[in-house]
């Protein structure tokens, strides 16, 4: 794949393929006042892959999931997941948001979020039953958990509260997986734990997009990757898209040389 | 004390001032966890000039008008909060107090502009309300909370403190859930497609019509410390959210016992004539508690970053 | 002057230089995020108010001495201030639960406090409740000095601050690196609020003197952007207001001075947040659907270069109108050239983008801003030789 021109017009969306995918972007513009945080961005993820979506700080990644989950308008374009408006399938989706996005601080155990997941299928106010509770369990056993459940959440480490996060996803059933940055800022053991959840959850036929920063993990944990600065830079599968020329474009003057080497081993 | 002057004379306040305290803290609780707490300070400021205006439109001393108009210029003022806020790039408290302290000072011109001195409305009695004069004058002892001709008699602001208590707690446990995990992670919530905006404003609502009602009956002193204290005492004492609300509501219905209790009994016992303030004692007494809650609450602590 | 009492003249003056005060002042709490503080501080003066005047009455008195209520205010005005610290620091709670629960704690306390005085039967009405709402009307020569000589001394104070203050507020951690003691500058910072609450109560009152704190500086705040002249508007315009504001009240008997001051500024807010330019409501939303539809027309102009389809509506019916595009969605004569300049304007922008050399140029990259203002003829060249070997299709 090659630079800037060239990639862009390399890919032409074609209609079906947006009756398909999971979830596909077109011409996303988001601006936060006059600058963009988006523009014209183009990306399509494919079924049963796991991706990444990469770029430096500010380039848009986690405007571009709060975009597809409507948590910010957009100035135009048009986002569609499963061939319909993301609105209609919200129940086939499944957000795991930054960690530092909310009040750790907030009075609710490690089980309590996690039933948080099930929001939808237990409504207003049906009981929350065994069925939910054993699932729920399962669901913390998965990312190692269950000895926590009755752990007040700010007790928690940063790598637990990831897990957590993780978890309440799983609860959530869903087909389309959507994770911003889950591994910054956690250990080593917690990151290996999530990088397997969301490999058994490819292996199961999920996707998974994840706004990753580390561009060091970026082939051995991910299939495709998204990369952006503003507009989009590169995409595709990784070994095709981690290329100097495009991470340069990515990352400009701020990738030195000697990072690079390592990255592209 | 526990005699008929009791049932006649401070049954009632006692019980309205319980309603309008809990009807105030439970909305808080929410408000307190969303770092939203100064809503209701706002809400109660401006409760003044949505009565005044009440009053200039129907030109009476009715309840009901001066209700919507209190209600309607909350609401306002909660609209108007955030556009300001956006529009103006403002932080939530500075937005705030540009709103709260004009349609404030509105209200105080108002008042003075227009003919209201013959009537029963001024600033000091949306202040501290007038808990004390809430009486059953009907009552003549224990019996006659069985004696229906009796009970008609009651102070009106007693059900009607009672049904907003009531929609209040009934609305709360409808929404519990959305209402939590809301006011936990917004994002999360709006990406289950959760209506995140109308739930915040439900709470807003809500807790306005608390404010409002509790206004009439207590004044507004009362209603800021109410929707704060509690909660915050609560906070300071749990790590789960139920327990939380339960507690405040515990600490609520204390200050409001207790407060009327020092304010009416206090200074007799002290060989003074006069009582004092109830609706100040009571934002005192909720603020001792918070003042121990603060000292020695088992969850005080603040989490180590 | 202007037919005034010498009071009234003396009073207005008072009101416009601790408008001043108050402007400067709030400036940097509004920048810290802390305006409400005022307000905490503000309610938490009754106590005090109502303590002076028994101690006062105690002591002999007649309790009503302005200089005496005045300490009493400020004493535990800075009590309430503490609470606030300590809870915030402390406990849990956030500094938005701290102020709300000291400010109805406090006040409520005073009003207890002044049904207490009331009920004393000290033989005359103390008026104290004068100081919830303010009045001017009926002041003392005394009085009207004192207020007139706090503002002063608090306008010279703020002026004298406003450095400190100003690196504190903005970056506190840039402060602190460059010695700057921002535990200190913040004390001082309260103080400031305090001596102007202080001062103020007697004519705007505890309950509206938050006003005057925090209305000059976000009216400022859309008239400018930067730091140094975000304070010297408020100022201006908090003497402004309070000068007016006091005048205005001083015509007609029932133009109660606060809520007067109060109103006067929020008119100069309500006009400000509508018409200033950039920041004002108009200008935004405006500036908003202009950016819109250029976004709108280059994403057209591309998608027309590249022989894509033009998917939006709107974006179609834009480029319609601009007579860049026919109704079937083909591009007309024009459109053909702009989508050309479009494209060839893109590439060049990814080209420079990729340079790692040119990352500052690069960084004005907004999707919409001609290369042309970025660069030099020359440096173009250079762009264009690098783009000419690429396939552009």
């Amino acid at each position: 794949m090659q630079l800037g021109l060239a990639a862009r017009d390399g890919r032409i969306v074609s209609t079906d393929e947006n009756k398909t995918a999971p979830l596909a972007v077109r011409g996303l513009t988001v601006t936060y006042g006059e600058k963009p945080a988006l523009f014209a961005l183009d990306a399509t993820f494919e079924a049963g892959v796991m991706s990444a979506i990469i770029g430096p700080n500010g380039a848009g990644k986690s405007t571009l999931l709060k975009a597809v989950l409507g948590m910010v308008s957009p100035v135009s374009g048009d986002i569609r997941a499963y061939g319909h408006p993301v609105r209609d399938v919200l129940d086939r989706i499944a957000y795991v948001p930054q960690r530092a996005s909310v009040d750790w601080d907030f009075p609710a155990r490690v089980i309590d979020v996690v039933l948080m997941g099930m929001a939808r299928e237990l409504g207003l106010l049906r009981p929350i039953r065994r069925a939910h509770r054993d699932r729920a369990m399962d669901c913390l056993t998965r990312v190692g958990m269950e000895h926590f459940a009755d752990r007040q959440i700010g007790q928690l480490s940063g790598g637990q509260q990831q897990r957590v996060f993780l978890a309440r996803a799983l609860a959530q059933e869903a087909d389309l997986y959507l994770l911003d940055e889950p591994f910054a800022g956690v250990d080593a053991a917690t990151e290996k734990t999530i990088v397997a959840v969301l490999k058994s959850l490819r292996d199961t036929g999920r996707t998974v997009v994840v706004v990753h920063h580390d561009l060091a993990t970026v082939s051995d944990y991910f299939e495709r990757a998204l990369l952006i600065n503003t507009t989009r830079i590169a995409e595709g599968p990784v070994a095709d898209v981690l290329t100097p020329d495009t991470l340069q474009a990515t990352y400009g003057g701020r990738l030195a040389q000697a990072q690079l080497a390592q990255i592209l081993g | 004390m526990i005699g008929a002057e009791f049932v006649a004379l401070s049954l009632p306040p006692i019980l309205i001032g319980c309603l309008a305290a809990i009807a105030c803290a439970i909305p808080g609780n929410f408000l307190l966890l969303r770092r939203q707490a100064l809503i209701g300070d706002a809400i109660s400021h401006v409760v003044l000039p949505g009565i005044v205006v009440g009053f200039l439109v129907t030109r009476t001393v009715s309840t009901w008008p001066m209700m919507l108009g209190a209600g309607g210029a909350a609401i306002v003022a909660v609209l108007l909060i955030e556009s300001i806020r956006r529009a103006g790039r403002l932080e939530p408290g500075a937005a705030m107090g540009v709103v709260f302290s004009t349609m404030f000072a509105g209200g105080v011109l108002l008042l003075e502009q227009s003919d209201t001195s013959s009537v029963h409305l001024d600033v000091q009695h949306a202040l501290y309300g007038n808990l004390e004069s809430l009486i059953w004058l009907d009552a003549t002892g224990w019996a006659s909370l069985l004696d229906a001709q009796a009970l008609a008699g009651l102070p009106p602001e007693l059900p009607r403190m009672a049904i907003t208590c009531l929609i209040v707690t009934g609305v709360t446990a409808l929404l519990w859930r959305p209402l939590k995990l809301s006011t936990f992670d917004e994002g999360f919530a709006r990406a289950l497609g959760l209506p995140v905006r109308a739930l915040s404003l439900a709470l807003v609502i809500m807790a306005a019509m608390a404010a409002v009602a509790a206004f009439d009956a207590v004044g507004s002193i009362i209603v800021i410390a109410m929707f704060i204290c509690p909660p915050a005492a609560a906070r300071l004492m749990t790590d789960r959210l139920a327990h939380q609300v339960w507690l405040s509501v515990g600490f609520a219905t204390l200050s409001a016992i207790l407060g009327y209790v020092l304010a009416g009994y206090g200074p007799l016992w002290l060989g003074f004539d006069d009582s004092v303030s109830a609706a100040g004692m009571i934002a005192t007494v909720s603020g001792l508690i918070l003042a121990l809650a603060a000292g020695f609450g088992p969850r005080r602590a603040p989490r180590s970053a | 002057m202007w037919g005034l009492g010498y009071n009234a003249a003396l009073v207005a003056t008072g009101a416009g230089l601790l408008g001043a005060a108050a402007g400067i002042t709030g400036s940097f709490l509004v920048l810290r995020k802390r305006a409400l503080v005022s307000d905490a501080i503000a309610h938490a003066t009754l106590p005090g108010i109502a303590l002076a005047f028994l101690v006062m009455v105690a002591l002999g008195g007649d309790g009503r001495s302005l200089a005496g209520l005045l300490m009493g205010s400020a004493l535990s005005a800075w009590l309430g201030l503490l609470c606030v610290g300590w809870l915030t620091h402390a406990t849990r709670l956030s500094e938005d639960a701290a102020i709300g629960a000291v400010l109805s704690v406090f006040f409520g306390f005073g009003i207890l406090l002044l049904t207490v005085i009331q009920s004393l039967n000290l033989g005359r009405q103390a008026g104290l409740e004068t100081f919830l709402l303010g009045a001017t009307a009926g002041m003392l020569y005394s009085d009207a000095l004192t207020i007139a000589i706090g503002g002063g001394l608090a306008t010279l104070a703020a002026l004298v601050l406003r450095r400190p203050m100003l690196t504190a507020a903005f970056d506190p951690g840039y402060a602190i690196a460059t010695g700057l003691d921002v535990r200190r500058v913040d004390l001082a910072m309260m103080g400031l609020v305090m001596a102007i609450t202080v001062i103020g109560i007697k004519i705007v009152g505890l309950v509206l003197i938050v006003a005057m704190v925090i209305l000059p500086p976000v009216t400022a705040r859309f008239w400018s952007d930067r730091g140094n002249r975000v304070v010297l508007i408020a100022g201006i315009m908090g003497g402004l207001t309070g000068l007016v504001g006091a005048l205005i009240s001083a015509t007609a008997p029932n133009l109660p001075t606060g809520p007067i001051i109060v109103l006067t500024g929020s008119a100069g807010f309500a006009l400000s947040l509508l018409i200033a330019p950039r920041r004002g409501l108009l200008a935004t939303v405006l500036g908003q659907h202009r950016y819109q539809r250029q976004v709108h027309l280059r994403q057209g102009l591309l998608a027309l270069a590249h022989g894509h389809p033009v998917y939006e509506r709107f974006t179609l019916r834009l480029l319609i109108r601009a007579g860049l595009a026919n109704p079937d969605g083909t591009a007309t004569e024009t459109g053909r050239a702009a989508a050309a300049r479009a494209l060839l304007d893109e590439s060049r922008w990814q080209v420079l983008r990729a340079d790692p050399a040119q990352e500052i140029a690069a960084s004005h990259y907004d999707g919409l801003r001609p290369i042309e203002t970025v660069l030099t003829p020359d440096q173009i060249a250079q762009i264009d030789a690098r783009l000419a070997p690429r396939p552009l299709t």
